[in-house]
């Protein structure tokens, strides 16, 4: 009932919909992360995604097995993107299905914000005139 | 001991290799490695959190660390 996926080609929201399709489910809610064009006003040209892969994978599929103990939900697809990303594209899409919507929203939100806070991805942000690493430093 | 560190995003650019070779005294456990590459690499010691995996599994610091175990350093993740 869980799909993980690392991926460094783009990532289709429609297959991680489809998966979590079924006939029990009343509500099906999807996150789709976009890459925004400035971040505290400065002006972003792209972005670059590293993973550590096992770990990486490891780490989505206790989120997933967690928000299925939690929240009573169905079913889980978590697809996270690699390399680099132009304004616009879509580092990560999460889905999750449930019998009735409440358990749906809280799921996936569990999903995003604890995917944010332990899988081992990193985000670099490539300005005009230099690039960061998102959260490495105080 | 000897033991390969896997390094990724801003550790790697510290660090300037994608796999650090370390020695370390048989029976050293995490806490031990992270002091050595601080010593090694201070500007480590300015990152928000510094983490270690081992088997893909983070891990406390009086983990014990084998040669054969697959060892990385975390730093602060940012992905979604």
């Amino acid at each position: 009932m869980i799909d993980i996926q690392i991926l460094d080609t783009p990532l289709s929201v429609e297959q991680c919909r489809n998966y979590v399709a079924a006939d029990d489910a009343g509500a099906i809610v999807e996150f789709i992360g976009t890459v925004r064009r400035q971040t505290q006003g400065k002006a972003v040209i792209r972005l670059e995604f590293e993973a550590y892969p096992a770990m990486a994978l490891l780490e989505m599929r206790k989120i997933a097995e967690e928000a299925i103990v939690r929240f009573s939900i169905l079913r889980v697809s978590m697809h996270h993107r690699t390399g680099i990303l132009e304004i616009g594209a879509i580092p990560v899409v999460i889905a999750v299905s449930s019998a009735h919507r409440a358990a749906a929203f809280e799921a996936c939100q569990f999903c995003i914000d604890t995917l944010k806070q332990t899988v081992p991805i990193w985000k670099k942000e490539i300005f005009e005139d230099g690039e960061v690493w998102v959260a490495a430093h105080p | 001991m000897k033991i390969r560190v896997l390094t990724f995003g801003i550790v790697r650019d510290i660090t300037n290799t994608g796999n650090l070779w370390v020695e370390l005294p048989a029976g050293s456990n995490s806490a031990d490695l992270q002091t050595l590459l601080q010593e090694q690499f201070p500007a480590l010691k300015r990152l928000n959190s510094l983490r270690i995996a081992v088997n893909a599994e983070y891990v406390t610091p009086d983990t014990l660390l084998r040669d054969s175990d697959e060892i990385a350093l975390i730093p602060p993740v940012s992905g979604g």
